[in-house]
């Protein structure tokens, strides 16, 4: 429809559409954007100049090296990295797996295993870490990596109510007939059933990743070694020696957000599909 | 054994077999499928939990000696106690603010869904504050906020002259509202990618249909749009009581709950890592325990009663799945 075809209502909504979008659009971005004009200024010029002002220079990254190197952002990349990859790989595990198990098989206590699943999702997570400290604390987990592992796995439910809600979609009849074919139980999950839950994965791993990446309580408490920052607690570090000086600051923001922004152009639809399964099939 | 079982002629006592290595078998996964997350569930929920309710009656500090009994001194304190209470008072806001948010959310997921040029330009734009980390948020609107600085210079450029201007993060009239802002911002764009997907959901003919029919945009807002997410926004505002009560990171990150923005959470993490009471912060964690198991019980209560006329089985399921996500993902949050 062009718009001399369009009706005079149709036009004006179309305009306030635009409009609204847009400016919503530079609300959301605009507070980055100035990071990202604060992060190339030298320090003189970053005294000197309104935040608003344009850099001298988009090609200035001393801001950048010097934000690395006082926060080790290297190390806090590597060990949320390497926290990254495994705990979503076991937790994909561990709840398909368990969540299979409630799902098709009905044994005495299932039911109350079930609900004791639903209740932990009840519980704050940050109101238990009072207590949880002295359990890792007797367990010799603290400021062990594995350890800051163990409670990210022991602590996020939310991939066993992906794959339950997921299971619930997938005919038993699936199961019965491989199991005609002569298969086993662990041959049902492996070959038959994993393959399917890959939307479920994708879900799991989006909002998993996400929270992995962006949790700061735990990591702060049990990973307090200057060698086993994660990225956000590095980030953290910044309050200190850097007090005004906003244009490290910003460059150290806008080094936390490149990698995610980056993988964010690249699996966008995953990202989307992935939050909407969340809430709608669960 | 499983080996064994596969290889099996398919005779009928080669099926009997089978069925006898079978209960072994199911037995054997059900322990091997289960042994890891109940542990862990065990060891970093339960235990921890029910810890938690014993030391609120004692008042103890870290480093493992017993302390002494209290009885319920610590109850009544979370309620006496000026800090404790006023950081009930500091939710409110974080609750105004989710409910802008979900106005917002409801309102450019309508938007989106008449079809709208480069949309995946701007959905991204207002997706992606959600993926930045609590930290990184907290720095952006410390800068963003400070006296002479990104806000204050954007009014300025707009002729309100600098002792116009409030102090964003220290007017205690308006901190709070700072600071709940920075939630709303992080947060709109993602509640809108989840009102997005339960919109189109919905068979999408239905809006061309409609718009052919002559249905304006409010009749179709009003009489396809909503009835398909009614229950995923009541659903969230619910939600948003306790997703309120258990706002952090803004105000940890950005005044480090000073000036009187302490919410809950930051009072009970003073109290317990600073302060050292930890028998208190405890009773505190029961209390809000107690509240976001009220707001559920509320919550299906409502579900049950207010939805059930019968016309709504669709929406009531993968309301179902909502709830159980959103509680998840509130809990890994």
């Amino acid at each position: 429809m062009t718009i001399m075809k369009m009706k005079p209502t149709t036009f004006l909504f179309t305009v306030f559409k635009y409009l609204s979008i847009i400016l919503a659009s530079i609300v959301a971005l605009l507070p980055i954007c100035v990071c990202v004009l604060t992060a190339f200024k030298t320090t003189e010029e970053y005294n000197a100049t309104s935040v608003l002002d344009l850099p001298a220079s988009f090609l200035y990254f001393e801001n950048f090296s010097v934000a690395l190197k006082q926060a080790n952002m290297f190390r806090g990349f590597l060990n949320t990295g390497i926290v990254l990859v495994v705990v979503l790989i076991v937790s994909i595990f561990t709840g398909s797996m368990l969540a299979y198990v409630l799902n098709r098989f009905k044994f005495k206590g299932s039911g109350i295993i079930h609900s004791l699943f639903m209740f932990a999702s009840l519980i704050p997570g940050i109101a238990t870490q009072v207590t949880v400290y002295q359990i890792m604390y007797r367990l010799h987990l603290i400021n062990h990596l594995y350890g800051y592992m163990i409670v990210l796995m022991g602590t996020d439910i939310i991939s066993i109510y992906i794959f339950l809600q997921f299971f619930e979609n997938l005919p038993v009849s699936l199961d019965e007939s491989a199991i005609m074919d002569g298969c086993t139980y662990f041959g049902v999950f492996f070959k038959i059933l994993f393959p399917l839950l890959k939307p479920a994965i994708v879900t799991s791993l989006v909002l998993k990743g996400v929270g992995v990446y962006n949790e700061y309580y735990m990591s702060n408490l049990y990973l307090q070694d200057k060698n086993l920052k994660t990225i956000s607690t590095a980030l953290y570090t910044f309050t200190g020696p850097f007090g005004n000086q906003y244009n490290y600051i910003c460059a150290g923001v806008l080094i936390t957000i490149i990698p995610i922004f980056i993988l964010f152009l690249i699996f966008q639809e995953q990202v989307y599909s992935g939050m909407a399964a969340g809430a709608v099939k669960g | 054994m499983s080996n064994m079982t596969a290889a099996a002629p398919k005779t009928r006592k080669g099926f009997w077999e089978n069925m006898k290595a079978r209960k072994g078998q199911r037995i054997l996964v059900i322990v091997l499928f289960m042994i890891v997350p109940l542990t862990l569930l065990a060891v970093f929920t339960y235990i921890p939990f029910f810890e938690m309710i014993r030391f609120s009656f004692y008042n103890m500090k870290y480093g493992g000696q017993e302390g002494t009994w209290v009885g319920l001194n610590n109850y009544i304190e979370v309620f006496k106690r000026s800090e404790c209470f006023k950081s009930l008072l500091v939710s409110v806001y974080y609750m105004g603010g989710a409910v802008i948010q979900l106005a917002l959310a409801l309102f450019f997921a309508t938007m989106f869904v008449f079809n709208v040029k480069g949309s995946g330009l701007f959905k991204g734009a207002m997706f992606f504050p959600y993926l930045i980390c609590g930290i990184a948020v907290g720095f952006i609107f410390k800068f963003f906020y400070a006296r002479g600085y990104v806000l204050d210079s954007l009014l300025q450029m707009f002729g309100v002259p600098l002792e116009e201007i409030p102090y964003w993060l220290q007017d205690q009239r308006i901190n709070n509202i700072s600071l709940a802002a920075t939630s709303v911002w992080r947060y709109m764009g993602q509640n809108m990618i989840l009102f997005l997907g339960a919109m189109m959901s919905v068979d999408t003919d239905l809006y061309e249909a409609a718009s052919l029919d002559g249905a304006n945009k409010w009749h179709q807002f009003r009489y396809i749009i909503l009835p398909s997410i009614k229950s995923i926004v009541v659903l969230n505002l619910i939600l948003s009581i306790s997703g309120s009560l258990s706002a952090f990171e803004p105000p940890y990150v950005i005044t480090n709950g000073t000036m009187g923005t302490g919410t809950y959470f930051v009072i009970m993490n003073r109290l317990a890592h600073e302060n050292q009471k930890v028998g208190l912060a405890c009773a505190m964690a029961i209390v809000l325990l107690a509240i976001i198991v009220l707001c559920t019980v509320a919550q299906n209560l409502f579900f049950k009663y207010v939805f059930n006329d019968g016309t709504e089985d669709e929406s009531k399921a993968a309301v179902r799945a909502k709830k159980r996500a959103a509680k998840a993902s509130k809990r890994g949050a």
